[in-house]
């Protein structure tokens, strides 16, 4: 098992008292794609970012158990943790724009991060980082090496993130809505390339997202997130058989291009909700 | 037929020598709603701001209510458009309060009885009357939505220009937030122009739609058509094949 | 009076304007109350004031009145302070020049901030040709060393201390106006400003109430940052002889005409030094402060 979590909470401390916005999400994830769903406040990134300790310094997380490929995530040390984030767990967050360096060469960039993580010659590493670009399917790699973040599209960004991700060869990618900056082509494109790397690289896949329909095609397993909690956990491919009230209610008020409704349902949150 | 209200022909918008909006012709009937829907880069927020008269570098004819529009737009012209912003949270001015925001254009338009309309608003966009003397940071994505709306209709507007009013939020709150437009278009007879990415958030609201890429309007067509796919520009039935694809709940 | 209680100001749900206004200063004065630093700064400005206002009551001697053959005395019970190089009381020196170097002060930045502020936002929000003639204006007013720019407008007109004042603002806007021009250029197209201008306010009003007050908190530290450097200039000025005029005491000018008794009578200087010091200090304490209040996210 790639990650096991259990009984993982997470707190905040403020001047008006303690909030807990995580509140006891166990999960674990193999060599599989597993998608978390929740709504803004859900906790889902919280949950993510727990995992590879990249929370703000006043956020207290505790678990019975939070484990990377064996490895203690809660007591590891900060040595430890380098080792794994972004070497052996790569991370994706939403928008390209921000997590490239905007004066430095797409190329300098991704090469960067491979010889941190593989050493090597500088001829060497060119070559490899131009086989990287050509693998995320960048269809002129030579030129975009030379390329400065700005002068790319998003869905080019993106592509380049998965890229650098996959240089030091994870066996864990974390996507944070990877794709919600992006259109509707290109985010279909994006999240196929990223299924097609995770299944054939043998990869485990986190992907984080708003969007239930979305998640269920890309992922093997979906978990619903609801104010802290995952209130239902079930394989993508049975999301109409979908028993949590909550889950049925984020189906059903989507707006629907071929089944119009006159009005749209709204979800009425349920007290009982946060208990379960 | 209802008379037109809105009538667009042959607009373009240059930004320095890049043609961002290249001849785009539309109409909409009074209390009708007519939806745009595009990629990123294809042209449809700049129509809106160009209509709204944010931005005044356009060519063609704007007209409103038989109306021609020039690029500066009188006093009179901005209570009867008014424009709805994708991001509930940048389009609030964070400094200052609900109250604060909604009692604006009522002191621009020198319209009296503010307290009274105020009320009014908040009830009308079904806010508690406790989120009025609050910050907007104070409220939720939804709450500002809501916000947003109001003011946009505080000035009893004829037309309103909504720029994917629920993009940025959750799917639950927009099934809120597409309700509540649907039953104020009903109310007020408003007609809508909704510029969005999302093929199923138009054509829910929207019974004619027009289809932009590269800055040309490439199709027009209903609703209807849409949903049982008898488009006739490939860029239309790719975004279509793509939305329909996500619906299949497997 | 029950209409002012803690707990009507204190209300979530304030049911009319007014009380919503009060409780939302009764809130901004409590978030001051709890920054110990910009209390400790509020209570040093106000203390000076009222001892400078209060000067003619608490003054032991005639801030003028010379006594040479008591000069450059240590600090004493006759002369809490000791003596300057005329045998003039510092204690009641300083006192009196709290009225000149504070409200030199002060009238320096009641002229500088508005001026300030309305260029860089006009500048800022028009953007374009506007912009570049305001911006060079403001360049060239930046090129000029300060005090030489000072010196030339007092030597024009008749020294003096409000012509100090005259020159200190004349010379102090230019920093202002950059920095509430950068702070207009990145809200000018944010949509809540597109929102406003769809109402059809016109620019003016849209300036004074929706883009000027962004930009007034990062104001008031930089002036308070620079009231240190005010007083300097006054003090120069009237080193100079183009400022407060002699007799009149200047804490500056106390600074300036003293300082070669720095190590046989060190308090000489040191006395007004402490004083400027303090109230640097203070309006920095103040100024910091005063921004986190001003910004309702950081409550």
């Amino acid at each position: 098992m790639l990650v096991d979590i259990q009984n993982l909470r997470i707190a905040f401390e403020s001047r008006s008292g303690i909030f807990e916005a995580v509140r006891g999400v166990s999960l674990h994830i193999g060599t599989e794609k597993l998608g978390i769903v929740g709504e803004s406040g859900s906790g889902k990134s919280l949950t993510a970012r727990a995992l590879m300790r990249l929370l703000p310094t006043n956020a207290r997380v505790t678990a019975d158990r939070m484990a990377f490929d064996g490895i203690d995530i809660l007591n590891a040390d900060e040595k430890a943790m380098l080792r794994i984030r972004g070497k052996r767990a790569g991370f994706i967050l939403q928008d390209p724009k921000y997590s490239l360096n905007p004066v430095m060469t797409i190329g300098r960039q991704v090469t960067e991060a491979w010889k941190t993580h593989k050493g090597g010659g500088r001829k060497e590493a060119r070559e490899a980082v131009i086989d990287l670009l050509a693998q995320v399917r960048i269809r002129d790699p030579h030129r975009v090496y030379d390329l400065y973040p700005h002068e790319v599209s998003g869905g080019m960004g993106q592509r380049i993130m998965i890229a650098m991700m996959l240089a030091p060869d994870p066996q864990l990618l974390i996507a944070d809505e990877p794709t919600s900056a992006l259109d509707a082509t290109v985010q279909a494109e994006i999240l196929r390339l990223m299924e097609d790397l995770v299944s054939r690289r043998g990869m485990g896949l986190l992907l984080i997202s708003h969007d239930l329909p979305l998640v269920s095609h890309f992922c093997d397993r979906v978990a619903v997130m609801y104010a802290g909690r995952i209130v239902e956990e079930l394989s993508a491919g049975s999301l109409a058989q979908a028993q949590h009230p909550y889950t049925r209610g984020l189906l059903n008020c989507l707006p629907s291009l071929i089944h119009p409704k006159s009005r749209l349902p709204v979800l009425n949150r349920d007290e009982a909700w946060l208990q379960s | 037929m209802a008379p037109v209200m809105i009538d667009v022909d042959q607009l373009r918008v240059r930004f320095g020598d890049n043609e961002v909006v290249k001849g785009v012709s539309f109409q909409v009937p009074s209390g009708g709603s007519f939806g745009i829907v595009g990629e990123s880069g294809s042209g449809k927020s700049t129509v809106l701001r160009a209509m709204s008269g944010l931005n005044s570098a356009w060519t063609g004819r704007i007209a409103i209510n038989g109306q021609s529009l020039g690029a500066r737009r009188d006093r009179a012209f901005f209570r009867t458009v008014q424009m709805v912003f994708q991001d509930p949270y940048g389009s609030l001015h964070p400094r200052q309060t609900i109250d604060r925001i909604l009692s604006e254009p009522l002191l621009v338009h020198g319209i009296s009885d503010i307290e009274r309309r105020i009320e009014k608003a908040l009830a009308e966009v079904a806010l508690p009357s406790t989120a009025r003397f609050r910050y907007p940071h104070q409220l939720s994505g939804g709450q500002r939505q809501r916000v947003a709306i109001a003011r946009a209709l505080i000035s009893e507007p004829e037309t309103l220009l909504l720029d994917e009013p629920t993009s940025a939020l959750d799917v639950s709150v927009q099934a809120e937030i597409l309700n509540l437009l649907a039953d104020l278009r009903e109310r007020r007879h408003l007609t809508y122009i909704l510029v969005s990415h999302n093929l199923a958030v138009v054509t829910h609201l929207c019974p004619q739609v027009g289809v932009m890429i590269g800055g040309e309007m490439v199709e027009q067509l209903s609703a209807d058509d849409l949903r049982s796919g008898q488009t006739m520009h490939p860029h239309t039935a790719e975004l279509r094949a793509l939305s329909v694809d996500l619906e299949e709940v497997p | 009076m029950t209409a002012f209680s803690q707990q009507w100001l204190l209300t979530e749900t304030p049911s009319s304007r007014s009380q919503a206004a009060w409780g939302r200063r009764y809130r901004a004065w409590l978030a001051l109350r709890s920054n110990t630093l910009a209390m400790i700064g509020l209570v040093v400005i106000v203390t000076f004031v009222v001892l400078s206002l209060a000067a003619p009551l608490l003054a032991t001697h005639d801030p003028g009145s010379q006594d040479l053959a008591n000069r450059l005395a240590r600090p004493s019970a006759a002369h809490w302070f000791g003596t300057d190089e005329l045998g003039r009381d510092l204690y009641s020196r300083i006192l009196y020049g709290g009225r000149v170097t504070l409200g030199m002060v002060i009238a320096v930045v009641v002229l500088v901030a508005p001026l300030g502020l309305a260029i860089g936002c006009i500048a800022g929000y028009f953007g374009g040709i506007v912009d570049r003639i305001l911006m060079r204006v403001t360049d060239v007013f930046l090129a000029f060393p300060r005090l030489i720019l000072a010196l030339a407008f007092v030597a024009a007109l008749k020294p003096g201390v409000e012509s100090a004042i005259l020159a200190i603002a004349l010379t102090a806007w230019p920093p202002y106006a950059r920095l509430a021009r950068a702070e207009t250029m990145t809200v000018r197209n944010s949509d809540y400003i597109a929102a406003c201008r769809l109402t059809g306010a016109p620019s003016g009003r849209i300036i004074l109430r929706h883009v000027a007050p962004l930009c007034i908190p990062s104001l008031i530290v930089r002036i308070t940052l620079d009231m240190s450097s005010i007083i300097i200039t006054a003090a120069s000025l009237g080193f100079l002889g183009m400022g407060a005029q002699p007799p009149s005491p200047e804490w500056g000018a106390m600074i300036a005409t003293t300082k070669r008794f720095i190590f046989e009578q060190w308090w000489v200087p040191t006395i007004p030094g402490i004083a400027i010091f303090m109230a640097s200090l203070a309006f920095n304490f103040l100024g910091d402060g005063l921004r986190d209040v001003l910004d309702p996210k950081q409550r």
